[in-house]
């Protein structure tokens, strides 16, 4: 066994452990702690990646040596590696993008705490995608949310705990019903590792025995985790959430938290109960029409909005509502094209949250419309990443929002023809519906005004317009040459089952 | 036939209790707007969990796994993993019960009533008069 198969075990325990540290650190030597091991992620998952693709086949890691059906496994592939070199990065330009507002908004004592929650966050991400336990899914999960809620609560503002409250309602709720997916799995299986569940998932399909059983806990599985990414009708928590936290734990929350839980329902597709049986069941179905319902209602509730950072956070429901509708087509190609969607959401976001950081810097901390007037000109760095996110957003040909629509539409048309009708249409529509706030939006913040045209309001903040510079390269590179990426996650896929 | 879905319901009590009281959990955590129930309703449910877990690991006339005979053989014993998922689970649910409890105090203290919604309506206000401004 290779050195580099014990990578990904390093990657949690080293994050775990800079959590634990950054508890007892200064603010600054904290800063410096997370952030270096965040790189410290990115290389070592970069070493995976090329392991894996030497080798060509996953490294499965076996926690204490105990072989399949009493130990725990790691399994990581290409996929798995591409999806933690992207996390790494993206959540590497997200905290330099936000730097300025962590450190203002937070009470001075407690900007340690912050980055212990950070690297909690990302170790439960890294799990989540490395692990090949169910239960060890639904612990991580639990993590994961128990640090999202207490970034969003970093704000000390009275409206950042009332969505902290309804965030963790829902939360939990969606965790109770994935819980209790899992245990009717293991009764019918009697197993939790999701090699071992596949196959006697297979075996039960097959024989038509637990059939009732099975589409419950396939409907448990889907809703759980449709909750917990803010699905459609399950979203009600999320404007508030991502609206009123700070800019770096918006552009964290939506642009990888929300991604983690999806990552973990492909996984369960995969790996738990085989693409072959989830095509059959309703739950497919189900995601592909509240995905398209996502993509309209998210974009509509947008365009009402007066509050730039609520805008965006309403367009994360519409493009949640994308990488659902590639999950709903249970296809290769829609799962891939979900994927990408993923990747591109996540470098996307990110940026629109960090620029409207940079547009209520320059305009007295408001977030309103008629506050931010001109922004754009008084903070250009933020306004040019702004621009750039909103056309990825919108799908204009060049950015990676237009391959995302590319793909989605390609997997489309090899579905079944009511699918495909709904699914054309409304990818129409929505693209429509996004551009109809985008571009009053852009026309807002780089409005007329007496004010001079500033590029860095602030010279000291250079980490700003670097996660800028960085996220706008990524898009363009995305949405110029996506071939590569594609070939990979391909090649993941037919790693991952 | 709803005679044998009833005995059906009878034989396994232990599952049919946890499914009841999931549910009342369940709908208490959604449906309830003070947040102290919310809370309550989430233990409910959490507990509720572990005593399905706990029961289909149980084997009738089975020893506890930590009982010592003079010639260990698996047969003898019940299913151990059951009970280890479910102190994971407790110390899960422990933690967000913790968790939510500060919250609420917090909530409390900055908005004088336990009930989500006047605390968002409050939020809204507030929210409303800070754009005006």
């Amino acid at each position: 066994m290779s050195f580099v198969c014990n990578f990904p075990l390093f990657c949690i325990i080293l994050t775990l452990f800079s959590g634990v540290i950054c508890a007892v650190l200064k603010p600054h030597a904290a800063k410096v702690v997370s952030l270096g091991i965040l790189l410290m992620n990115l290389v070592l998952n970069s070493c995976v990646l090329a392991f894996v693709l030497e080798t060509g086949e996953p490294i499965i890691y076996m926690m204490g040596h105990y072989p399949a059906p009493w130990g725990n496994e790691i399994r990581v592939g290409v996929l798995e590696a591409v999806l933690a070199i992207a996390f790494s990065i993206v959540m590497l330009l997200s905290l330099l993008g936000g730097m300025k507002h962590i450190f203002e908004d937070a009470e001075d004592t407690k900007t340690n705490f912050y980055f212990l929650m950070v690297n909690l966050l990302f170790v439960s991400m890294l799990a989540l995608i490395y692990t090949n336990d169910l239960f060890t899914g639904y612990v991580f999960v639990e993590i994961n949310t128990i640090a999202a809620c207490a970034i969003v609560m970093l704000r000390k503002k009275k409206e950042t705990l009332v969505a902290t409250a309804r965030y963790l309602a829902l939360s939990l709720l969606g965790s109770g019903m994935f819980l209790m997916g899992i245990i009717i799995l293991y009764d019918l299986t009697g197993h939790l590792l999701m090699s071992n569940i596949y196959v006697s998932v297979q075996a039960l399909a097959k024989s038509g025995a637990y059939a009732i059983p099975l589409e419950v806990v396939i409907a448990l599985f889907c809703v759980g985790l449709a909750t917990k990414s803010a699905l459609f009708p399950f979203h009600s928590w999320l404007p508030d959430a991502h609206g009123s936290a700070t800019s770096a734990s918006s552009a964290i929350l939506s642009g990888l938290v929300l991604k983690g839980y999806i990552i973990l329902l492909i996984k369960v597709m995969y790996r738990v109960i085989g693409l072959s049986v989830f095509r059959y069941s309703k739950g497919a179905n189900v995601l592909y029409v509240l995905g398209l319902c996502a993509m309209i209602v998210g974009s509509v509730h947008a365009m009402r909005e007066r509050n730039i950072k609520k805008m965006i956070a309403y367009s994360s429901i519409a493009q949640i509502g994308y990488i659902y509708m590639g999950i709903g087509l249970a296809t290769t190609a829609g799962i891939a094209a979900a994927i990408f969607q993923i990747l591109a959401h996540a470098f996307t976001k990110p940026m629109l949250f960090c620029a409207a950081g940079g547009f209520m810097e320059v305009s007295g901390e408001s977030k309103a419309f008629h506050r931010i007037k001109g922004a754009g000109r008084r903070n250009m760095m933020a306004g040019l990443a702004f621009a750039v996110g909103s056309m990825s957003m919108i799908g204009i040909p060049l950015f990676s929002g237009f391959v995302t629509k590319y793909l989605l539409a390609g997997a489309a048309i090899q579905a079944s023809p009511v699918k495909m009708a709904m699914g054309l249409v409304v990818l129409a529509v929505s693209t429509m519906l996004n551009a109809l706030y985008y571009i009053p939006a852009l026309m807002v913040v780089f409005a007329k005004t007496d004010d001079p045209v500033v590029w860095f309001p602030d010279k000291k903040n250079r980490s700003f317009a670097f996660a800028m510079i960085v996220l706008i390269i990524f898009n363009f590179v995305l949405g110029c040459c996506s071939t590569p990426l594609m070939n990979l996650i391909l090649k993941g896929l037919a790693m991952f089952a | 036939m709803l005679h044998a879905f009833i005995m059906h319901l009878f034989d396994n009590y232990y599952e049919t209790t946890a499914m009841i009281v999931y549910g009342i959990g369940f709908t208490t955590l959604l449906m309830n707007r003070n947040i102290i129930k919310k809370i309550i309703g989430f233990n409910f449910m959490d507990t509720a969990m572990y005593l399905f877990l706990a029961s289909k690991g149980y084997i009738t006339g089975r020893l506890d796994p930590i009982g010592i005979s003079s010639q260990p053989r698996f047969e003898d014993y019940i299913n151990p993993i059951p009970a280890g998922l479910v102190l994971t689970g407790i110390v899960v649910s422990v933690s967000f019960s913790a968790f939510f409890l500060a919250l609420a105090i917090r909530l409390y203290k900055s908005y004088h009533t336990m009930d989500i919604d006047k605390i968002v309506r409050k939020m809204r206000n507030e929210q409303i008069k800070e754009e005006m401004e």
